[in-house]
């Protein structure tokens, strides 16, 4: 491959061997690990992370941060729940057209406050992330949606298993290819990674950084959205606080990826990586016997231990001296 | 129309006709003229604040013009922002390195217009024709190298390439020597004549004279935002430019007082710092005030800092009051009575988000506080005592920093370190960019400190300022001391030409 040289590239290279090495470890003590229904499952089990952690990256790579990430899965979840609930008949497409059309409506209103009055990212979506929780109060009166109140459709698309991988999964193989696709091949995926590299070049080439940033934050919205009705008919039930707190798992799993937090470097491969590592982990710990309570524990010691991998010190030069005589 | 007249090869390229902007009041550019033409390279010379950059942003679509016509080709335009002006043919290498580090040179050559199939990129596409334009341009690294493993002469050369990608009718290259060595410069020089020899329109900003005159066919001289004149280069001095560059109408008044001159404060002897600065020596005594010029990138903010203990010296002394000193770090040089007002006071000056009193305070805490506690009055009476001894316009200690204009934030820094009752005070540009009347309000202040018997050392890239308010003048060129002047004997002249090695 001619990307060898990119370190991103090698950082990959990394992670998947200690991904596959942590495989293999566990199965070398249990065998029945790596049977193909579990990895099925867990498969099905970082799905969502997969999906909100792509979309996450993105807005990262711009030099942003979703904070408001799970409440706008929540808030969108509540509201195809309730749609589902009244509408029982409608069917899953326009709840998969109202999840998405929600969410990246609410990432647009973070990228539009991040773009059109400069606003710190950090500030906008904590901001946003107590209103979407709020609303979605409002928007329930605090009440749940169980799943005696879901259609058997609704509930039941996610888990149709075509290959022996359910929905969920397929949508996030689909998701990953997508990004890739999206990340790699169009002029669009690669003005996300400029903008965030390098903002003051990217607008001396043309490139709006702010409006780089703003379709980030709709992206990730959009498949927030998504995320939510997918959370929702996973797990069957709706309330105020459902993902509560997950945004930091979809942040960690970013920067275990080798995603940087000041912008411009991070890969679809290393993301997924990163979620899997996060998966099989806790997926893992109770098979051991390990309360599945270490797994943040677990998580924050790996991205403290990559951070310090790869810090750098980069000496500054500056070239003054003419280093030939006149 | 007139042009039509003229033969062909006379019809400029890109013609700028009486082109205004001003930023918040400040004119930038007043009256901006100038031709270019195709297979000439026309050397665009002025000092710093001349206008030079704002002219650049505004050829290719950064800044809007406030009036003035812009002829491409005999037609008017307006460049709207930099994909316009590329689509234009306008291209530019900025003085500053915009290139991607994460990219790889051939994405960061082809940008703004990246080959593609259908919806999707073309990566190998991108990659043999990145690989082509650099064999034209005879280098030789690969396109796939990511950007931030080249150097700085690697980097514009990218930039350059990025220009090759299209149709370049006018190619700016902005102050592109400034980091770079004798054997870079030369290389990017040979890039230059080729593109010239192909038909392309250049424009060549520098300081150095000698590359001018290696380079150039053409100059064109700004000065504080106007055209003052132009020509061919062959059959033009040096002497000439300069006179051009730096001739002032109207001779601004500085409030310098005489002093008589004291003991030696300051001495430093064969100071160096590998790839900043090498073997300057000077010393500065008492009720003096020693000015240190040079252009941007001479070495001299990294000597005022080295002097300050932000970083350490490779080799050389440093001497205070005779003695010899050892300043590792800022808080050694404040106890030896060293102050230093740094260039940039909104990042390393002042807390903005601060009041005047806090900011004053500061350096003075073990006086104020000697227990470590704070005392909000003894503070407010501080800063009380100081906005009124240096006229600092605000409505009290409790006003913050970042509400005061640029003059009267410069005051407040001054007052920070002057409560302390330093020996030498160090300036690093300390009028850069603040209006004519808080100028002179912060030359009268350094000058009476001086007048006390203290020091001043004032690096300056304002020669009005350097000349009216030094007793002696150093200059610096690319790290090293290149000439000394008493007040007497310097003249705008010989100062430039000891800066530029014209």
């Amino acid at each position: 491959m001619h990307m060898i040289q990119n370190s991103a590239a090698r950082r990959d290279l990394a992670l998947g061997v200690i991904v596959v090495a942590l495989l293999g470890a566990v199965t070398a003590a249990f065998p029945q690990f790596a049977r193909p229904v579990n990895l099925a499952e867990i498969l099905d089990d970082s799905a969502i992370l997969i999906l909100l952690a792509l979309g996450q990256m993105i807005v990262i790579l711009t030099r942003g941060i979703d904070l408001s990430i799970a409440a706008n899965l929540a808030l969108s979840g509540m509201l195809v729940a309730l749609f589902n609930k009244n509408y029982p008949e409608a069917g899953v497409l326009p709840v998969l057209l109202i999840a998405i059309a929600s969410g990246a409506f609410l990432g647009a209103i973070n990228g539009l406050l991040v773009w059109r009055f400069k606003l710190p990212p950090i500030v906008v979506t904590l901001g946003t992330m107590s209103v979407y929780r709020g609303l979605i109060y409002l928007l329930s009166g605090g009440t749940w949606v169980n799943d005696n109140q879901m259609s058997p459709s609704f509930l039941d698309f996610v888990r149709h298993q075509v290959l022996g991988l359910t929905t969920l999964s397929w949508l996030a193989i689909a998701g990953i290819a997508l990004a890739a696709l999206l990340m790699r091949y169009t002029v669009t995926g690669r003005d996300l990674y400029a903008a965030g590299g390098n903002p003051a070049a990217a607008s001396y080439t043309g490139i709006d950084p702010g409006r780089m940033q703003c379709l980030a934050y709709t992206v990730c919205g959009a498949i927030a959205g998504l995320c939510g009705y997918l959370w929702v008919a996973r797990f069957a039930v709706a309330y105020t606080d459902i993902a509560l707190g997950f945004e930091l798992q979809v942040i960690a799993a970013c920067l275990i990826g080798g995603v940087a937090i000041a912008g411009g470097v991070g890969t679809v491969a290393g993301v997924v990586l990163g979620c899997l590592f996060i998966g099989i982990i806790r997926n893992a710990l109770p098979l051991i016997g390990v309360s599945p309570f270490w797994q943040m524990g677990i998580n924050g010691l790996v991205i403290v231990i990559a951070a310090v991998l790869s810090a750098r010190r980069r000496e500054d030069k500056r070239a003054i001296l003419e280093t030939s005589p006149a | 129309m007139a042009a039509a007249l003229e033969p062909v090869t006379a019809q400029p390229v890109l013609n700028l006709t009486q082109v205004r902007k001003s930023f918040g009041g400040v004119h930038a550019l007043r009256d901006a003229n100038l031709d270019l033409y195709a297979g000439q390279v026309t050397a665009l010379i002025g000092e710093n604040g001349a206008g030079k950059s704002t002219l650049v942003k505004i050829l290719c679509g950064i800044h809007q013009p406030d009036g003035g016509e812009i002829l491409l080709d005999g037609r008017s335009i307006r460049v709207r922002d930099p994909e316009h002006a590329r689509r234009l043919g306008i291209n530019v290498v900025h003085q500053e390195c915009v290139v991607f580090d994460n990219l790889t040179v051939a994405e960061n050559i082809f940008v703004s217009a990246r080959p593609r199939k259908g919806r999707f990129i073309a990566w190998s596409e991108m990659r043999k024709r990145a690989a082509e334009i650099l064999r034209q341009l005879d280098v030789s690294f690969s396109p796939d190298t990511p950007a931030g493993q080249l150097s700085v002469a690697q980097k514009h050369i990218v930039q350059i390439a990025r220009a090759l990608t299209s149709q370049a009718r006018v190619l700016i290259l902005d102050e592109p020597t400034a980091a770079l060595s004798h054997r870079e410069a030369d290389d990017l020089f040979r890039i230059a004549r080729r593109l010239r020899d192909a038909g392309c329109a250049l424009l060549f900003i520098s300081h150095k004279f000698e590359e001018i005159f290696a380079l150039a066919d053409r100059y064109a001289v700004f000065r504080d935002g106007a055209s003052v004149g132009s020509g061919m280069i062959a059959g033009t001095g040096s002497e000439q430019l300069i006179r051009m560059m730096v001739g002032r109408s109207v001779e601004q008044l500085f409030p310098k007082l005489e002093t008589t001159l004291g003991e030696e404060l300051l001495r430093v002897e064969s100071l160096s710092r590998e790839r900043e600065f090498d073997q300057v020596s000077f010393s500065v005594r008492q009720g003096e005030t020693l000015g240190i010029y040079g252009l941007v990138g001479a070495g001299r903010t990294e000597l005022a800092q080295c002097l300050f203990g932000l970083s350490t010296p490779d080799a050389g002394a440093i001497l205070v009051g005779g003695q010899p000193v050892s300043i590792r770090s800022p808080a050694d040089a404040v106890a030896q009575g060293l102050a230093y007002v740094p260039e940039d006071r909104q990042q390393q000056g002042a807390i903005l988000a601060f009041p005047i009193a806090a900011n004053v305070a500061l350096t003075n805490l073990s006086t104020l506080a000697p227990r470590g506690i704070c005392s909000r009055e003894r503070e407010s009476e501080l800063a009380h005592h100081w906005i009124s001894a240096l006229g600092v316009k605000a409505t009290g200690p409790e006003q913050n920093v970042g509400d005061l204009s640029g003059g009267n934030q410069q005051k407040v820094v001054l007052a920070k370190w002057l409560a302390r009752s330093p020996r030498v005070l160090i300036l690093d540009e300390p009028t850069k960019g603040i209006d004519v009347g808080a100028k002179s309000a912060v030359h009268a202040v350094t000058s009476a400190f001086a007048q006390r018997g203290n020091a001043v050392v004032m690096i300056s890239s304002e020669l009005p300022e350097i000349l009216g308010m030094s007793d002696r003048i150093l200059v610096m060129r690319r790290g090293r001391v290149r000439a000394l002047f008493n007040r007497a004997e310097a003249t705008a002249e010989n100062i430039v030409q000891a800066a530029t090695g014209a």
